[in-house]
């Protein structure tokens, strides 16, 4: 019995917490549940791999990673979708943002940014508010950084390896985006 | 010595070396028609601007912010290159007449860089005619023209710094500039185009702005 206290007992001067009791959470105070979370963060980010081919359609709502093939269409209408240095991609692709550091051929239409990276590729129209092209990188086909009123649907319907054959569809922002055409500047 | 050496390291201290700038080999000049060329562009709405040279992020970055603009990257430095290294040269002027895919009178500006110095008369009347064709009305064709030989063949990427500088970053290039071209010469390539405005730099560049009649 009394061992058994003891080992029940916090180190000394602490005092003891109730298992049943939800720690207090603190805005911006990192705790047990926002370890919890970034593990789910982390968790969120699906990898396909290498070796992975995928023909169709891909709808998501959480970052996505690809390091395979992909023919088709990808939706992450609110996430990031990496196209890493193994992946393929003869798709349309829609997402928040997207970072291209393998090959895509295919329209790329992005709510927030579209980043090429060195020795990423890109042969198809881009869409999207902010565009990065490294130095390194290829890129083939119009970049569209006009602001337009309204979002659009893309249409399900997909010709894989004419990517400029679907330059006439209308860009699918999501809600919220940036409506109006603006300038800056000049 | 021991002084001295106290007082300000050696300029061949191994341990201290000496702070490069961003870029040394690639100049910055001045530009004096980019600024008019973003002039006539800001009066269209939404306008769409088509670049004939190699993809520069920044530039399109800056097109970007500054225009909210459509740009069409059509690299026909590359493709020229790649007829070169391929021995179809003669067959060139050819394949320009279908490499452009965009409808008559429906670009607003066109950055042509210095290209047509690198082709020769018959390819570079091929492309001026299409040029011409696709730009619209109150269209804006931004060209350089060299003025001098050059001694080594050699592409140039102008990087946009500002409105009034171009970052000059040359590369390897199949091919170098073809003969010099006289301001007639170059008056009669774009005969469907009138001169906006011409200006002669110091380093030998001429810079001229044409505006497609309306």
């Amino acid at each position: 019995m009394w061992k058994r206290d003891e080992a029940v007992r916090p180190p000394s001067g602490q005092p003891t917490a109730l298992p049943q009791q939800p720690p207090p959470m603190t805005a911006g105070v990192p705790g047990p549940r926002s370890e919890a979370s970034h593990h789910n963060m982390e968790r969120d980010i699906v990898n396909i791999g290498k070796s992975v081919v995928i023909k169709g359609e891909l709808n998501g709502s959480e970052d996505l990673t690809i390091e395979g093939a992909v023919e088709g269409t990808i939706q992450l209408r609110d996430h990031v979708l990496t196209i890493g240095p193994n992946g393929r991609i003869k798709a349309q692709v829609f997402a928040k943002s997207v970072i291209v550091l393998g090959e895509v051929n295919g329209n790329v239409t992005a709510s927030d940014k579209v980043d090429i990276r060195d020795n990423g590729s890109v042969d198809g129209d881009i869409v999207s508010p902010r565009v990065a092209i490294a130095e390194g990188a290829h890129f083939r086909g119009s970049v569209d950084m006009q602001r337009k009123a309204g979002a659009a649907q893309p249409k399900a319907e997909v010709k894989p390896g004419t990517p400029a054959a679907a330059s006439q569809q209308p860009a699918q922002m999501p809600p919220g985006a940036p409506a109006a055409g603006h300038r800056v500047g000049a | 010595m021991g002084l001295l050496n106290r007082i300000a390291p050696r300029r061949s201290d191994p341990e201290t070396p000496a702070p490069q700038p961003a870029s040394v080999a690639d100049p910055v000049f001045a530009t004096k028609a980019l600024r008019k060329f973003l002039t006539c562009l800001t009066s269209h709405e939404l306008p769409v601007l088509l670049d004939l040279g190699p993809v520069v992020g920044s530039n399109v970055a800056f097109f970007g912010e500054q225009l909210g603009c459509k740009i069409f990257v059509e690299d026909i430095f590359a493709d020229l290159d790649r007829h070169v290294r391929d021995g179809k040269l003669d067959v060139f002027a050819e394949f320009l007449k279908n490499r452009f895919p965009q409808a008559d009178g429906t670009v607003d500006g066109i950055l042509c860089w210095d290209l047509i110095d690198y082709l020769d008369r018959r390819a570079a009347q091929e492309l001026t005619n299409h040029l011409t064709r696709v730009l619209r009305p109150e269209g804006a064709l931004l060209g350089f023209f060299g003025t001098a030989r050059p001694r080594d063949t050699r592409y140039t990427k102008y990087i946009i710094v500002d409105e009034v500088n171009l970052r000059h970053r040359s590369y390897a290039a199949a091919r170098g500039r073809q003969a010099i071209l006289l301001n007639r010469d170059i008056i009669r390539l774009f005969s469907g185009l009138r001169v906006s405005d011409s200006f002669l730099l110091l380093n030998n560049l001429r810079e001229i702005l044409f505006r497609k009649p309306a």
